[in-house]
């Protein structure tokens, strides 16, 4: 990429050469309108809105009208934007789209960020000329993510670009022609992607909008928002929560170039509706008795001065709540909340990280890859962001090819044919089929072990001193040879993996292969998938494993047990937990979800969400995020680390610092743990001023301040403070250039929709100015790669009456917190075990039929799904659910028949 | 003079077409045999180039230097394909169906010889829904070419493959665009697509690909046996060859005739058309299907090649003429030629999309009757919005080709429509 200078309205511009205008006037902040073009979708000239002028030579005059978004930037070259015939078609533009488009803005919820609003003032089409009757349409039935009002529509085809071209939908299309042409399913029904919600972002105008904010309306302009972190899975996606009244409405995508990039999947971006639910714990409860705080304060302090105490942490609390706890217990004394399986998970995958012999990809770097691994995870289900970062690494092949051809790599449709059917290769070795598959250059099925042994099989034909598999089967032979010489001689391979199977193995042969690829001095990145959003960052503070604190219990002791933001019930099994609760002395649960261990406390402390709570979180590639409250904690909720440090200061042993405000406590954790010294950097401290003002969280047009509380009081209440953030709760403060982790809203003046992102990037599709938010723990290091593991384990045998149980996970029910939000416990299963055909055969299951599993420590009914694929000898069973949260597997078990 | 005319010299008024043994017996499959033995892919395409054919689907481009620009040589892609565009669906445009219909063994030796010459081993016809008969007849000449060994691998020994496929089109206008098409042939939605980059380097799947109208391939072979002199000998007009003219409307004989490229329009309306029918007097004519501009009286003189007719302001397009008599409102004209372009608008781009109903509407209100004076500005803008660039593909300039004449040739019956709201003519 070459810089180059061109001449935009007598204004000599710095554009990089061969970029299309439209990117190249948007990156400069010229106002230049759009729809079709997206700066992840590229451009395909369909809208026509982008009109400019070009000028064939200095001579030239008359000049002709072009299309920026399909028009490369050449040296020299001189484009008007203020052209009068330029700016009249592109009024024109408009005036063709409202012929049809209706005049229900003040109905419409995409009113007040809307990119067709927006467009529409910018090119001053006002008066109306067009006299006949509009176009109209039935709306579809979508499910209970989006809405669908399709006279809207403006025929952008963003939507149908996005959905089946970038994110590989295949159930919703464009259907008809000229101006009938209608995009929906071709009959009602929930969309199958998990990635629809994205058409709320994507889709300039109101055909698909947010059906949960469209549960409780407000406008942007009404909603207050601040800058936060998905708490859904491991990957650390930055998300914008919205608020209004005391309920959190939406979330939506926040631009991290690095990470999430434009997109979200379905369960982040709707799964924040268990924040609002009647699930909540709003008061701290004494048995089934409310308490005061106070009082609740000095009991459980009273308990704390006599006795052992112990502390369980959580994977999906922040890294300052578990430090609290941590601090108020003392290390030695402090567990992670986790399975023992994922313990062990996750100590490995730290270890295997900080050898620092394959660097974390992030998802950019997932979506750059040009030769993928996926050993052992259902990405699509586990981690689905990364699924469809994958999705855009097999596009690699295409840009080299539109390369040769000297299309530009921008120009999308035209990589799309040239490069057709032909893809980078990624390779899914997973015991089920996954979503990604049809991405996929090949696919493998296998138990756990198998999959491993291939990894370890791939490894030796990296690099003979690798461990080998001694008795690899002879049809494995030639793929570990392919997967093997593809990822040897890519530039930049992909190893992701997971713990998904429960499965050690699989972590080290994924290590062994990226290992085997550092000695051969190839530039490898490890993907590793991990459950929770702060799974890392637990794993970085040590603690003891959970087995240790039940087996501390069962000896006696311990009087005092307080669990932070964790139900226990999903980390071991039932007897073991139970048998726990009943021996301890006291057991104090800060949570915010009246989970089946809330409910067994003694003591319960209602703790805030992450909506209602500042934090920071490490992602699945050490990246350390800074989360921050919307809501503003009601009644008596409070953030897990305050109710930690009034018991710690209750109990006469403050802190040799006082934790005033959170910046004193991430401090603190900072200096104990030399592995999170870099937490301070996440984001700037909760002093920080522009212009000697704190930012604020609601926009300057945010209305029914004075009448809002009305019903209860008719004076005005102070807004309330936040000592913790450099936000305000109210619409006085600073809103304008930010550093990037501080950026509550994206809105710019004349640019109200989320497309005033271009304004906040260095480039387009660039980093956020300023450099991306968060901060990596774990970077490589130039030390060569460690010694191999050497364990490989014997290949899978089956067994004549038993089953080996595999985890599988769903999307949309694996998931604590989100499958408790209604829009997406409408698409939660019910519980399934899924069979291959043999099995299915051999145990006459029928497909939808009804077995019964028997496991160490479980005993349940449940549906027979049979998958063409699955490994023979071994059973799927779904996890998370709450009807079959935490059985430890892979384990042997055994399923039998129900003949009603 | 040339009195030749190779194209039809085959075809016989309402017999069935020569089968294959009556092809080669009226000389049939010579030129393959001389391009296959006795030429390169390089002689034909010099050949073909030197004829200074052009295309016969509307646009006019050279026939070799489009040829040229397909990758060849050792390093050049494997897979490469030659297109047919058989999909005939300009208004009033029947000449493609004449040869198909008439004698589908020279297109299939004109296809053979194209794709040898580019090295294309795979060929598809892409031929319009509604041409059931010519489907059939195709299929049959197809068989027996193959049977004969004329397809498949090796052909006459030469050592060059050709499969021919045929492809019903499930029938829409914008087919006939020929990215469009290649998008429709390869199952997708027929939008067309953006140019550059071109069918040439990217086309059918992502690979080279020429895309050539029926008529077009069906000159190749005489050119191939006569020579490029021989053809340029043809035409009366720099462009070689002769051209299928056809005329429709209100005339005596509607019809197609091979003729001369550069025959003026007058002697086709009056000696081939027989002139009007009696009582009808003529106003005006689209020389070569509905997106052209129109010609009046005074144009009629102007040799029908591709060069001349630009000089007044129109487009030989596909040679095959509409005619406006002065019984016919030509605002009505105009409504019905609209119509038929704003259905067949892909739906792609916005100034087609949209634009086109509204011109629709705004014709039919004014033939109805209710048109209001600001209605002829609105026409006027979409006619310049609507122009070549501003949209993703040819159709709306096409479409507006005769609107933007009409207006002007026929502001009077505009401005009575408007005035005295209503039909004059009804």
């Amino acid at each position: 990429m070459t810089v180059t200078r061109i001449d935009i309205d007598g204004r000599s511009c710095e554009v990089t050469s061969g970029q299309n205008l439209l990117h190249a006037c948007l990156s400069l902040g010229f106002d230049l309108p759009y729809f079709c073009w997206h700066p992840a979708l590229g451009s395909v000239g369909a809208c026509r809105q982008c009109a400019v002028k070009q000028f064939h030579d200095p001579a030239d005059t008359r000049g002709r009208i072009v299309m920026a978004c399909m028009t490369p930037a050449v040296d020299g070259m001189r484009v008007s934007i203020a052209d009068p015939e330029a700016r009249a078609f592109r009024a024109g533009v408009i005036e063709w789209l409202m012929t049809n488009h209706p005049h229900d803005c003040p109905v419409c919820e995409e009113g007040g960020e809307c990119h067709l609003q927006d467009m529409t003032v910018m090119t001053g089409h006002i008066y109306r000329r067009y006299r006949f009757k509009k176009r109209t349409f039935r709306n579809q039935y979508l499910g209970p993510f989006l809405t669908h009002e399709m006279n809207r529509c403006i025929a952008c085809y963003r939507c149908v670009r996005f959905y089946r071209d970038y994110a590989g939908g295949r159930d919703f299309n464009v259907f008809a022609t000229h101006r009938n042409v209608y995009f929906g399913r071709h009959e009602d029904g929930v969309l199958e992607s998990e990635f629809s919600g994205n058409l709320a972002e994507v889709c300039p105008t109101g055909v698909f909008d947010d059906k949960t904010l469209s549960a409780s309306y407000n406008r942007k302009w009404d909603l207050r928002a601040a800058p936060s972190v998905c708490v859904h899975c491991g990957l650390g996606c930055n998300t914008t929560t919205n608020e209004r009244s005391g309920h959190l409405r939406r979330i939506l995508n926040r631009y991290h170039a690095a990470v999430n990039g434009y997109f979200l999947c379905d369960r982040g971006r709707f799964g924040y509706g268990f924040v609002n639910t009647e699930r909540r714990v709003r008061r701290p409860r004494r048995g089934t008795a409310p308490v005061a705080a106070q009082e609740a304060l000095r009991y459980v302090a009273e308990r704390l001065g006599s006795g052992g105490v112990l502390g369980i942490g959580s994977p999906r609390a922040s890294l300052e709540a578990n430090f609290a706890l941590r601090a108020l217990v003392g290390p030695e004394h402090f567990h992670h909340g986790v399975s023992t399986a994922d313990y062990r998970l996750m100590s490995l995958l730290l270890r295997i990280l900080r050898t620092g012999a394959a660097p974390a990809a992030c998802l950019r770097d997932a979506e750059r890859s040009d030769a993928v691994l996926v050993l052992g995870e259902d990405v699509s289900n586990t981690a689905p962001r990364l699924a469809l970062s994958l999705r855009q690494s097999v596009r690699g092949r295409s840009f080299e090819i539109a390369d040769t051809l000297k299309i530009p790599r921008w120009q999308d449709e035209a990589v799309r044919n040239a490069g057709e059917a032909q893809r980078s290769p990624l390779f899914m070795a997973t015991p089920s089929a996954t979503r990604l598959d049809d991405a996929a250059a090949r696919t493998f099925r296998a138990a756990p072990d198998d999959l491993a042994r291939l990894g370890f099989a791939i490894a030796h034909q990296i690099d003979s001193t690798s461990p080998a598999v001694t008795d690899l089967a002879s049809d494995l032979v030639p793929l570990a040879h392919e997967i093997a010489t593809t990822l040897r001689t890519a530039r930049r391979p992909l190893v992701v993996t997971g713990t998904g199977c429960g499965s050690t193995a699989i972590l080290e042969a994924a290590a062994n292969v990226a290992w085997a690829l550092r000695r051969m001095g190839v530039a490898v990145a490890l993907c590793p998938v991990v459950p929770e959003c702060n799974s890392l960052g637990l794993a970085v503070m040590e603690g003891r494993p959970l087995p240790e604190a039940f087996a501390a219990v069962e000896r006696g002791e311990v009087d005092t047990l307080i669990v932070l933001e964790n139900d226990l019930f999903r980390r071991a099994g039932r007897p073991a937990v139970e048998s726990c609760f009943k021996k301890v002395g006291h057991l104090v649960v800060i949570d915010h979800l009246l989970t089946e261990t809330a409910r067994a406390a003694e003591v319960l402390l209602p703790a805030a969400t992450f909506a209602e709570a500042d934090g920071t979180l490490v992602s699945n590639e050490g990246r350390a995020q800074r989360f921050f409250q919307v809501l503003v904690p009601e009644g008596e909720v409070r953030q897990s680390w305050r109710w930690l440090r009034d018991l710690t200061e209750a109990i006469g042993r403050p802190p040799e610092a006082p934790w005033r405000r959170l910046d004193d406590l991430t401090a603190a954790c900072a200096r104990a743990l030399p592995a999170l010294s870099a937490i301070t950097a996440a984001a700037p401290p909760a002093s920080y001023r522009v212009r000697g003002s704190k930012i604020r969280r609601e926009p300057h047009r945010m209305s029914g301040r004075t009448a809002i509380h009305a019903d209860r009081s008719i004076r005005e209440p102070p807004p309330p403070q936040d000592p913790d953030t450099p936000f305000t709760f109210s619409m006085e403060g600073y809103y304008g250039p930010l550093p990037s982790a501080l950026i509550p809203f994206f809105r710019v003046p004349s640019w109200n929709s989320v497309q005033s992102l271009n304004r906040f990037q260095e480039e387009i599709a660039g980093p956020l100015r300023g450099g991306d938010p968060g901060v990596r723990l774990i970077e490589p290091t130039s030390s060569a790669p460690p010694e191999y593991f050497g364990e490989i384990p014997p290949a899978f045998v089956t067994r004549p009456h038993e089953s080996l149980f595999v985890p599988i996970q769903e999307i949309f029910g694996s998931e604590e917190l989100s499958a408790l939000a209604p829009a997406v416990a409408e698409r939660v299963p019910e519980p399934y075990l899924v069979l291959g055909p043999e099995d299915a055969a051999r145990l006459r299951a029928k497909d939808n039929g009804t077995v019964e599993v028997t496991l160490p420590g479980i005993a349940c009914r449940l549906q027979v799904r049979v998958r063409e694929d699955f490994p023979a000898g071994t059973a799927g069973f779904l996890t998370g659910l709450p009807e079959t949260a935490a059985p430890p597997l892979p384990a042997w078990g055994t399923i039998e028949v129900r003949h009603e | 003079m040339n009195e030749e005319r190779p194209l039809t010299q085959n075809i016989r008024s309402g017999q069935p077409p020569p089968d294959l043994a009556e092809y080669r017996r009226l000389g049939g499959y010579t030129a393959l045999q001389k391009a296959l033995r006795q030429s390169t892919p390089d002689d034909v395409l010099r050949e073909v180039t030197a004829s200074g054919l052009r295309g016969r689907g509307g646009a006019g481009f050279p026939t070799g230097q489009k040829w040229s620009f397909v990758p060849r040589g050792p390093n050049a892609p494997r897979l490469k394909y030659l297109v047919v565009n058989a999909d005939e669906m300009e208004p009033g445009t029947f000449k493609d169906r004449l040869l198909l219909e008439g004698d589908p063994h020279q297109l299939i030796e004109g296809i053979i010889i194209g794709a040898f010459a580019i090295g294309a081993n795979t060929s598809y016809i892409f031929l319009r829904a509604e041409y059931t008969y010519a489907f059939d007849l195709l299929s049959r000449a197809l068989s027996e070419a193959r049977t004969q060994g004329l397809l498949g691998r090796n052909i006459l020994g030469s050592g060059f493959d050709l499969e021919v496929h045929l492809h019903g089109s499930a029938g829409r206008y914008i087919c006939g665009e020929e990215t469009a098409l290649l998008n429709g042939l390869e199952g997708r939605r027929a939008i067309p697509r953006a140019k550059p980059p071109f069918p040439q380097g990217s086309g059918l799947w992502g690979r080279p690909t020429v895309v050539n109208n029926v008529e077009t391939l069906c000159n190749v072979p005489h050119i191939v046996n006569r020579g490029a002199a021989w053809f340029r000998g043809l035409s009366l007009s720099e462009d070689g060859g002769t051209k299928i003219f056809g005329v429709s409307g209100r005339v005596k004989r509607p019809g197609a005739w091979e003729l001369p490229l550069g025959t003026p329009a007058r002697e086709i309306l009056q000696e081939h058309a027989g002139g009007m029918r009696d009582g009808y007097g003529f106003r005006a004519l689209l020389p070569g299907g509905a997106s052209t501009e129109f010609l009046l009286d005074e144009h009629l003189d102007v040799p029908l090649d591709f060069g001349s007719l630009q000089k007044v302001g129109s487009r030989l397009g596909t040679g095959t003429m509409v005619v406006l008599d002065d019984h016919t409102c030509p605002v009505g004209m105009l409504r019905n030629l609209e119509h038929f372009f704003a259905q067949e608008s892909c739906g792609w781009c916005t100034p087609c999309r949209d634009g086109l109903p509204w011109v629709e509407r705004l014709l039919a209100s004014i033939e109805a009757g209710e048109g209001q004076t600001q209605d002829l500005e609105i026409l006027a803008l979409h006619t310049g919005f609507l122009g070549p660039g501003k949209t993703f593909c040819a159709l709306a300039p096409g479409a507006m080709e005769p609107l933007q004449s009409g207006l002007r040739y026929f502001r009077a019956d505009f401005e009575h429509h408007i005035d005295e709201q209503r039909c004059p003519w009804r």
